[in-house]
């Protein structure tokens, strides 16, 4: 599966970086970087938690 | 799969906003194969409210930017959507419930339906005098800000208020904003961080009155002014009020469940045999905290809708506590603020990153030897290594040696 973030619906709210932080990373410069954007399915629960959290709904996950 | 698994054939909820939809996605995504109704007293299929006091309210977006029902996410929930009705009455024991007064049967009950805004009195068909809660009240506020009123006047300065201000303030409309606590946020945030959000508004040049009320809103048909406490009167073409909301459970008089402040909930979501509640209309109490809570936040309204789906799935015994530490954010001006956690306003204090003076800084709170919340200001990444602390229950100590070694 493969993580996309909609850049411009981002806010940096970090919820994600707090529910995947293998996948997501909120740095210093308050952009999310996205550090693994193929992770493997044992992730998946995970990243469903991420899609639903996230305030601006800026997450995809696509198989 | 013990004996005693309910066997559920249907489940109905009532609130078709972002706690009942997340509930109705839960059941999905877990597998429900039964029919799921969907009931929603506002004509408008699911939004999102965040939104309605920031970017739509700015006329940054449209529409249809904030729906959370987009074809493509609805088709496979295959739902039976009722929108533009209300539950009006339900009777736990017969396990019925009246939509727009006719009964209907239920098998199993999702509460959902939220919050209204609290009014000031007196101020019923005063053209000119809004609250903001739903999307009419969103695009009814952007239209007054878009006619270039010559002054607004917020009344509250909580999260709504500041919002609305900030929105008000990017249209170049001069803004009165008048708060009945000393410090903005005090009760919650305390006064040293109050004061600080306090001072966002000032920098962006909106008068801020605090430690006063307001004793008439004033106009013969459409609002004039608004007179305070402290006699002083302030001319207004344009009044917000956000003063906090009421629980919506009217309906359930006589249902049987228990309502005090909301739907009285035990600590897995349940209110009452096959029914429970979630969002700003469920009061629980959260063992995390061993304090009966209700939360308005919309990260609440998606966990807990989820958790009171599943509930309704769950025997007794399988059912789980709901036990989340609170999180928000609100984004004013250009600073995006946090909080998670329940901190009080005698709680300890410590700026653990960022300063007042920059207007960016990460806080933290403690009491009796346990954090017990985070604050940020433009800080995100460090809200959200500290919430991961208040979630393993983190003594104050230990955050403070985070601390520490983030520097």
């Amino acid at each position: 599966m493969r993580v996309v973030i909609d850049y411009d619906l981002c806010e940096s709210n970090a919820i994600c970086m707090q529910i995947a932080p293998d996948v997501f990373e909120v740095r210093d410069d308050d952009f999310l970087y996205v550090l693994n954007e193929t992770p493997g399915e044992d992730r998946r629960a995970s990243l469903d938690e991420a899609v639903q959290r996230c305030p601006k709904q800026a997450i995809r996950v696509e198989d | 799969m013990s004996d005693e698994m309910p066997v559920r054939d249907s489940v109905t909820i009532v609130g078709a906003s972002l706690a009942g939809l997340r509930a109705a996605e839960t059941l999905r995504r877990d597998g429900f194969p039964g029919r799921i109704t969907l009931i929603g007293d506002e004509p408008h299929a699911p939004y999102d409210r965040p939104p309605l006091s920031k970017q739509l309210l700015a006329g940054d977006w449209e529409v249809d930017r904030i729906s959370l029902s987009p074809t493509e996410r609805m088709s496979g929930l295959d739902l039976d959507m009722r929108l533009g009705q209300r539950a009006t009455a339900l009777d736990v024991s017969a396990h019925t419930i009246d939509i727009e007064g006719v009964a209907e049967g239920y098998d199993c009950l999702l509460i959902a339906t939220g919050a209204r805004c609290r009014t000031l009195p007196g101020t019923e068909g005063l053209a000119g005098v809004h609250t903001l809660r739903t999307l009419d009240d969103s695009i009814a506020i952007r239209d007054a800000l878009r006619s270039g009123p010559r002054r607004v006047v917020v009344v509250g300065a909580g999260f709504i208020g500041a919002e609305v201000a900030a929105t008000a303030v990017g249209y170049g409309a001069p803004v009165t904003m008048v708060e009945a606590l000393p410090v903005p946020m005090g009760r919650v945030l305390g006064d040293t961080v109050g004061d600080v959000v306090a001072g966002v508004h000032v920098d962006n040049g909106v008068d801020l009155r605090c430690g006063v009320g307001v004793d008439e809103v004033c106009g013969a048909g459409r609002v004039e002014s608004v007179r305070l406490s402290d006699g002083t009167v302030v001319e207004a073409d344009l009044v917000v009020v956000g003063i906090g909301v009421i629980p919506n459970t009217d309906w359930l008089d006589g249902s049987g469940l228990t309502v005090d402040d909301g739907v009285l909930c035990d600590e897995t979501c349940l209110a009452a045999p096959d029914v429970t509640a979630a969002g700003d209309v469920a009061r629980w109490p959260n063992p995390r905290y061993g304090e009966v809570m209700r939360v308005e936040h919309w990260d609440n309204a998606v966990e807990q809708g989820a958790h009171a789906a599943r509930r309704l799935t769950l025997s007794d015994e399988e059912a789980e506590p709901f036990s989340p530490v609170p999180w928000f954010w609100s984004d004013q001006y250009d600073r995006k603020v946090q909080l998670a956690g329940r901190p009080r306003p005698d709680d300890e204090v410590s700026v653990v990153d960022g300063s007042f003076e920059e207007r960016r800084f990460a806080a933290i709170y403690g009491r009796d030897g346990r954090l017990t919340a985070v604050f940020g200001m433009n800080r995100p990444r460090q809200v959200m290594q500290y919430k991961g602390l208040l979630e393993r229950g983190a003594s104050w100590s230990e955050a403070l040696e985070f601390a520490e070694d983030q520097i």
